[in-house]
């Protein structure tokens, strides 16, 4: 049985991220032969002796004309012990809003440094955005170790900068691996190179192959938005009412007690539906239907949540931003959020600070946050939401904010400040304003 | 030797199982936030699969979509069997929209090569308008393309259906922005994150039913362009094509006209798992007409105006 492994792609431009994937793409033979051939004369055309391995993955005209990656791309590739979905993000363009997106679903994330130029602001900054959209572990890739001769000493110096800067961020030193690889040969990719016989470690794939898949704690209390009412009225189920929704935290079993929020009523869990059978258990991301002892008034956004853990409705959420949109944001703006299944009105009552990427500092109360800026807010909502803080939870914890006026997705919202350098950052690098 | 997944049990450990709740979910949020959602259904496997997950996603009540076919007029006839066939069995709507129509009026005018695959667009189009499709089920995957490995699973198209890659909103944990202007309509594609080889396990994991022209039979082709052929209403072999009889089967299903079969004796579910698997595996020393003609095939696909 294989699983599952979500993971997203971050580096600089000319890391050589798009080699690193095509390579991976390649080793693991996820390519069609009519690929590789378009790959081939593609390469041969432009004067190369060996395939140009970034052709395989640079997938809009515009991006293979001037030889950069300009929107997320999802990659799909397989091994015998589990399929990957890559989530491949650029690194120069927009960083923090493709990357944003990228980790939002990643369980792991994978970010190239060239072994020439080390651990560089950008880096820093990428890893920052990850480490605040929750991605569990990372995986520093030392690109183009070739070009430093397979130097150890240069390994081993980048290796602890990034894993101090991971560390400060908030990552245990066990979630954290530098593996130095050369993605245009193939060094330590998918197979172990013989020119860094001091690296003991897995390579790549290896790594990907057997890391823990950690989605939210299995102890993780109970959440449980509601997406739809479903009720048949058919002969054979003329009375049948069940609320489908996607676990979004926890565990759920028959007998459970549960509260519906934000009405706050409570009933027990009689049984767990699928088209499948009823199940005994049913875990985070698992899509089910559940069948409540009593008859409640419950519809779509309301979320049910385990009793004796439950999140608190609010109406004031103080929340961190990344912003996503060319239009800024200013305090007073009204918005809608969507949190689980409920979209609601909602306006920013205060900006109180925002995130400097450039020297890794707060800024406090900013005017505006820009296309690609992070910041601290306070979101009054009209209704009140059962959230809880990102950090504890992934799911219940974000939110979207969007423009009422045409739809757009303005900012990727999650509650709470999930990463340390935002509560205190200033005290630690800025220079002072 | 093939071994099969076992059942869908924990979205944490079975690949299948993390895949089918995703699109499940996504069925789901569909049927919470829009007012007139549709299927986009032609019979061939990725459709019948997502009719299969959104049987799944509203067990025990019915499915709360119609199905829309374009149809071309150049369909296999064991497709056609197959649609007709799969609407009684579940007592869904169907609403088809036939190229023929739109050429009868003189909204359309047959293409000098005969192939209706570019014709479909207006004909898709006019009904979403005509019937205020607000919410558009189609069943493509990102591993079909790479111009497709960056399109969105809720795909905002403008009054024309069409998509503007650098316009496209971010994808954000599983919270779909389905918000859209009067006039405008997201296509949403539910096996976004599967592959070919997960259609295929997924298809023999659960006993879905598909039409038989997905198996090897005898069929007579002709060799055109490096495809097999067959003769249909969209018509048959020129001087100098020669007529054989071969065991094949098709690996997608289009316009008859430029959809060609691939030389197989997969009879069943399990031997069609082993051939997708050794054609992954193959690199140079595959025969090279069996690829290009899986390339081409998937492009006619897109061009079908699901994409």
């Amino acid at each position: 049985m294989s699983s599952l492994l979500r993971l997203a792609t971050a580096g600089s431009v000319d890391d050589g991220k798009s080699t690193l994937v095509g390579r991976l793409l390649y080793d693991t033979k996820s390519v069609l032969a009519d690929q590789l051939d378009a790959v081939t004369r593609a390469s041969v055309d432009r004067g190369l002796s060996t395939p140009d391995l970034s052709l395989l993955v640079d997938g809009l005209r515009s991006e293979r004309e001037q030889g950069i990656t300009i929107d997320v791309a999802y990659r799909y590739f397989a091994t015998p012990k589990r399929s990957f979905v890559l989530a491949d993000t650029p690194g120069h363009v927009q960083y923090t809003r493709n990357t944003v997106t990228g980790a939002s679903t990643a369980q792991l994330a994978v970010l190239l440094v060239d072994a020439r130029k080390g651990v560089i602001e950008q880096t820093r900054r990428h890893a920052a955005v990850l480490a605040l959209l929750g991605v569990p572990r990372l995986v520093l890739a030392v690109n183009k170790i070739d070009l430093v001769d397979y130097d150890e000493e240069t390994f081993r110096v980048i290796a602890k900068e990034f894993t101090d800067h991971a560390t400060s961020l908030g990552y245990e030193p066990g979630s954290v691996l530098s593996i130095p690889v050369s993605a245009l040969v193939g060094d330590n990719v998918v197979d172990r190179s013989e020119r860094t016989p001091w690296y003991d470690g897995p390579t790549l794939l290896q790594h990907l192959e057997d890391v823990p898949v950690a989605p939210d704690p299995h102890d993780a209390p109970f959440r449980f938005p509601v997406q739809y009412v479903i009720r048949p009225r058919t002969p054979e189920y003329p009375d049948y009412r069940g609320y489908a929704g996607q676990v979004a935290a926890g565990t759920v079993r028959p007998g459970d007690e549960v509260v519906v929020l934000p009405a706050g009523l409570r009933t027990t869990v009689e049984s767990i539906d699928t088209a499948d059978g009823s199940l005994e258990e049913a875990a985070a991301g698992r899509s089910i239907t559940l069948v409540l002892a009593d008859d409640l008034d419950i519809s779509r956004g309301d979320v049910i949540a385990t009793a004796a853990q439950a999140p608190v409705a609010t109406d004031e959420i103080d929340a961190t931003l990344a912003w996503l949109s060319e239009k800024p944001l200013k305090p007073g703006a009204r918005v809608l959020v969507k949190h689980g299944a409920r979209t609601v009105q909602a306006f920013v009552e205060e900006l109180s600070s925002r995130f400097d990427e450039q020297k890794l500092s707060s800024v406090d109360n900013p005017e505006t946050l820009q296309l690609n800026e992070i910041g601290r807010a306070r979101v009054r909502t009209a209704e009140p939401l059962p959230v809880d803080d990102y950090a504890v939870s992934r799911r219940n914890g974000a939110f979207l904010v969007i423009d009422p006026a045409d739809g757009t997705t303005l900012a990727a919202g999650l509650v709470g400040a999930p990463l340390p350098v935002l509560r205190n950052e200033r005290d630690v690098v800025s220079p002072g304003p | 030797m093939t071994t099969l997944e076992a059942p869908a049990t924990d979205a944490a450990t079975n690949n299948l199982a993390a895949l089918e709740s995703e699109a499940i979910h996504i069925f789901r949020e569909v049927a919470g936030e829009f007012d007139r959602p549709v299927i986009l259904f032609s019979g061939g496997k990725d459709s019948t699969l997502l009719l299969h997950l959104a049987i799944k996603a509203f067990w025990p009540a019915p499915v709360p979509f119609p199905l829309l076919h374009v149809d071309t007029g150049h369909n296999f006839d064991e497709v056609i069997a197959f649609r007709d066939h799969v609407v009684e069995k579940y007592g869904l709507r169907l609403i088809v929209a036939s190229v023929q129509d739109w050429i009868d009026d003189g909204r359309l005018t047959e293409r000098p090569d005969g192939t209706r695959n570019p014709l479909q667009t207006q004909p898709l189009l006019d009904t979403i308008t005509e019937h205020k499709f607000d919410a558009v089920f189609g069943g493509g995957r990102r591993d079909e393309e790479r111009a497709r490995a960056k399109e969105r699973i809720f795909s905002l198209r403008n009054a024309f259906g069409q998509w503007d890659p650098r316009r496209q909103r971010p994808e954000l944990w599983n919270l779909y922005n389905g918000r859209h202007r009067p006039g405008e309509h997201v296509r949403v594609f539910p096996l976004s994150n599967w592959t070919e080889a997960d259609v295929w396990n997924y298809i023999a994991q659960e006993k879905v039913e598909l039409p038989s022209i997905y198996y090897a039979h005898q069929r007579k082709v002709y060799r055109r362009d490096g495809m097999w052929l067959t003769e249909g209403p969209w018509g048959g072999p020129r001087d100098g094509e020669e007529v054989q009889e071969l065991s094949v089967r098709y690996r997608t299903v289009g316009d008859g006209s430029c959809t060609g079969a691939v030389e197989s004796t997969a009879t069943t579910v399990e031997e069609v798992i082993a051939e997708v698997m050794a054609s992954r595996l193959t690199e140079r020393g595959a025969t090279r007409a069996d690829d290009r003609l899986s390339e081409a095939a998937m492009e006619d696909r897109k061009r079908e105006g699901y994409f």
